[in-house]
């Protein structure tokens, strides 16, 4: 008996950015990181990454420096609101995005 | 072997020859005996599982959600209200196309408060998604539950077992008790494509765009209405499923043979009662009284109410001059809804028999074979002068 | 309806075992070829003590209706305090049986015209060595005699599948024991088996 034909289309997939479609236009608020403050970033090694851990989206990368990909980024604050150092701060989406040094 | 046990016995037998995994209930009259003899299994050792105590049934469906996502083979039993505290969740395990089996001794529902049968917390719960068999004696609940493990893991579809509360939960007949090694030829290990897995991580049902979207791998995935119209495309053709399912049933136990509907002297018949349950079974006997009376009448029980067998039904009534339909619910505000439902499968018929409707034994109001054989009689010989609207039986004030 | 259902009402109290009595009886019914056998308690709410009934359906065929029995062939009363409280006749059939757990005499119970059967079951079950008060097993023994219907080796054998882990022993010799000492209020005492 053939179950090839049942369950063609469900709903499920694998996690990642995107997964709930370009979320990145949902932000208000933007997550900024203060990379003098984050602890990887500091002291360049593979630390902490409490932020890449918590992201619902999964959108920060796990690398010295963390990154966050604004395409999917909903701006949740999570991040901020989990990170030990106190690094990120949630700016008002307005303000123009800087470009990393 | 057989056995003589009650059919709540019955159904715990199943669950245990089908080797469930994980079983979650909270207790409700009359199903109560059931997941007490499955406790019983399980606390002996008789059945390897994990018996999950909850304080809600929509607890219990959920429990069984989670357990098999994980990829277990999962169990529940409720009735009445407790069917209906569970609703959302019977939405839920659905559209996740969650292969749970479930047993309802089937019992009126409250206001007022009632223990007793009939079949409107069901019938109710009609159009959630979920396979519904019915079982009108305790050997049709072992195997139907064996079926039910089977057809569900095939389909992914969540499916319901049930069967008349007291009338059949609470009485002693006898049954045989299929082997164990036979039941495990039929029904093979659960083994499910995607679960919950640690090493391979994955959404599961979560929000659903109204539109269609590339995934993470930019594969187009499917929206809202892509997904349920796959459960339903799926449902329609579990009907054919099933009846290849009870063929293998029944080159392997010997029973079987009628899995969507059960006719009696239907063959030669100039008229045909339908209903659900063990009443089918008890109108077999009046059936046979008005045939010494030359009337030349049959009983259809209907087996599978949901997906709606309406092809085999209408198969089974083409030809016939009347069609009476007995029902333990309705569809408050219009008429019984098996009712509604066979009108609507002989639309298509270019001639249609006559077709009446009749409301009874609610909750557990008892169905004397007298009010059936007046029911039949006036039916059979005045057909013209019925309402649409069901007619009441036993009505005493 | 069906002319061929022997219809058997057992009446006890809630707590006392007429389900298990009734269903020790559907068993080896079955054992001995009845084919059609439908046991259905009291539905709903039952309470220790109270007055219960349970109908037993036997037939050659199967049996297709569930219904309670309400014109009963053969009554099984476990317990005689019940005749202040439950018209145990109620329905039975012309010429039906009763089956009655009394420590008097047979001679005392008349049920318009029916054929009574009395054993002093409670007194027996404790011969027997059971704790008083078990009257469930007893009480077949009785109903063996008494309605012929099925044989009283068949029925102890039952007895000892139902009870196995609990004193099977006792209960089957309380049976037997009940089944010698089981008078009825024919004049030769030869009514009993009379159904068979
Ligand atoms: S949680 Fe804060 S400190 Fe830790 S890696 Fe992220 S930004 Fe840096
Ligand atoms: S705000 Fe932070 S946690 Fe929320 S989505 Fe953006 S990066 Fe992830």
């Amino acid at each position: 008996m053939t179950t090839d034909k049942f369950c063609s289309m469900l709903s499920r997939s694998k996690p990642g950015p995107g997964d709930g479609g370009n979320t990145g236009s949902w932000r208000v608020l933007r997550p900024v990181i203060n990379l003098e403050a984050c602890i990887p970033a500091k002291r360049n090694k593979m630390a902490c990454f409490h932020c890449w851990l918590y992201c619902p989206d999964s959108v920060v990368s796990k690398t010295i420096p963390p990154v966050i990909n604004y395409d999917y980024c909903k701006g949740c604050g999570i991040c901020a609101e989990e990170c030990p150092a106190g690094a990120i701060s949630m700016v008002d989406e307005s303000t123009p995005l800087v470009e990393d040094k | 072997m057989h056995i003589i046990e009650s059919g709540n016995v019955a159904a715990a037998t199943g669950v245990k020859l089908s080797r469930a995994q994980v079983i979650a209930a909270y207790p409700i009259t009359p199903q109560t005996p059931l997941t007490e003899k499955l406790s019983e299994f399980v606390e002996s050792g008789e059945l390897a599982a994990e018996y999950i105590p909850v304080e809600s049934e929509h607890s219990a469906m959920a429990v069984c959600i989670a357990a098999s996502t994980a990829g277990a083979r999962a169990f529940t039993a409720t009735s009445a209200n407790g069917l209906l505290y569970m609703s959302e969740q019977l939405h839920w395990a659905v559209g996740a196309r969650l292969p749970i089996v479930m047993c309802v001794a089937n019992r009126g529902i409250g206001a007022p408060w009632t223990v007793w049968n009939d079949q409107q917390d069901t019938i109710s719960q009609r159009d959630v998604g979920w396979i519904q068999i019915y079982a009108n004696d305790h050997q049709q609940i072992i195997d139907a539950v064996i079926k039910a493990f089977r057809l569900a893991q095939t389909v992914s579809i969540p499916v319901m077992v049930c069967y008349d509360g007291y009338l059949l939960s609470h009485t002693y007949m006898p049954f045989e008790e299929p082997a164990q090694s036979s039941v495990d030829s039929f029904l093979p290990t659960f083994a499910p494509t995607h679960f919950l897995d640690p090493e391979n991580p994955g959404n599961f049902n979560t929000v659903t765009l109204p539109d269609v979207r590339p995934d993470v791998e930019g594969v187009i995935a499917p929206g809202y209405i892509e997904i349920r119209h796959t459960l339903h495309q799926d449902l329609r053709a579990a009907l054919d499923t099933f009846v290849e399912i009870d063929r293998e049933f029944k080159k392997e136990f010997g029973r079987g043979g009628n899995p969507l509907i059960e006719e009696y002297r239907c063959e030669d018949a100039d008229f045909v009662a339908v209903c659900i349950g063990s009443l089918s079974y008890q109108l077999r006997d009046v059936v046979d009284g008005m045939r010494e009376n030359d009337v030349k009448i049959g009983v259809m029980g209907v087996q599978m109410y949901r997906p709606f067998p309406d092809e085999a039904i209408v198969r089974a009534l083409a030809g016939k001059k009347g069609v009476i339909v007995f029902e333990k619910a309705l569809s408050y505000g219009n008429q019984g809804a098996l009712y509604a439902d066979i009108k609507s499968a002989l639309y298509k018929s270019a001639e249609r028999p006559f077709i009446h409707n009749y409301i009874l034994g609610l909750g557990g109001r008892e169905i004397k074979t007298q009010h059936l054989l007046d029911a039949l009689t006036a039916s059979c010989t005045s057909p013209d002068t019925f309402e649409d609207a069901p007619r009441w039986i036993g009505l005493k004030l | 309806m069906r002319k061929d259902i022997i219809e058997i009402r057992w009446h006890g109290r809630g707590g006392q075992g007429a389900i298990t009595a009734a269903k020790i009886v559907a068993n080896a019914a079955f054992v001995s070829g009845y084919k059609g056998v439908v046991m259905a308690p009291t539905f709903g709410t039952e309470r220790r003590g109270a007055p219960v009934f349970t109908s037993l359906k036997i037939s050659k065929e199967k049996i297709y209706d569930l219904s309670p029995i309400t014109t009963p062939d053969m009554v099984v009363v476990l317990d005689h305090t019940l005749l202040e409280e439950v018209n145990v006749v109620a329905g039975l059939k012309e010429k039906g049986l009763v089956v009655l757990n009394s420590p008097r005499p047979v001679s005392e119970y008349t049920f318009d015209g029916m054929t009574v059967a009395v054993s002093d079951v409670s007194k027996h079950a404790v011969e027997a060595g059971l704790p008083p008060g078990i009257v469930n097993s007893g009480i077949i023994g009785a109903f063996a005699k008494a309605s012929g219907l099925v044989d009283i080796d068949v029925l102890v054998q039952a007895i000892e599948n139902e009870f196995s882990g609990k004193k099977p022993e006792k209960n089957a010799r309380s049976a037997r024991i009940a089944y010698e000492n089981t008078a009825d209020n024919t004049a030769d005492n030869t009514a009993i088996g009379g159904n068979k």
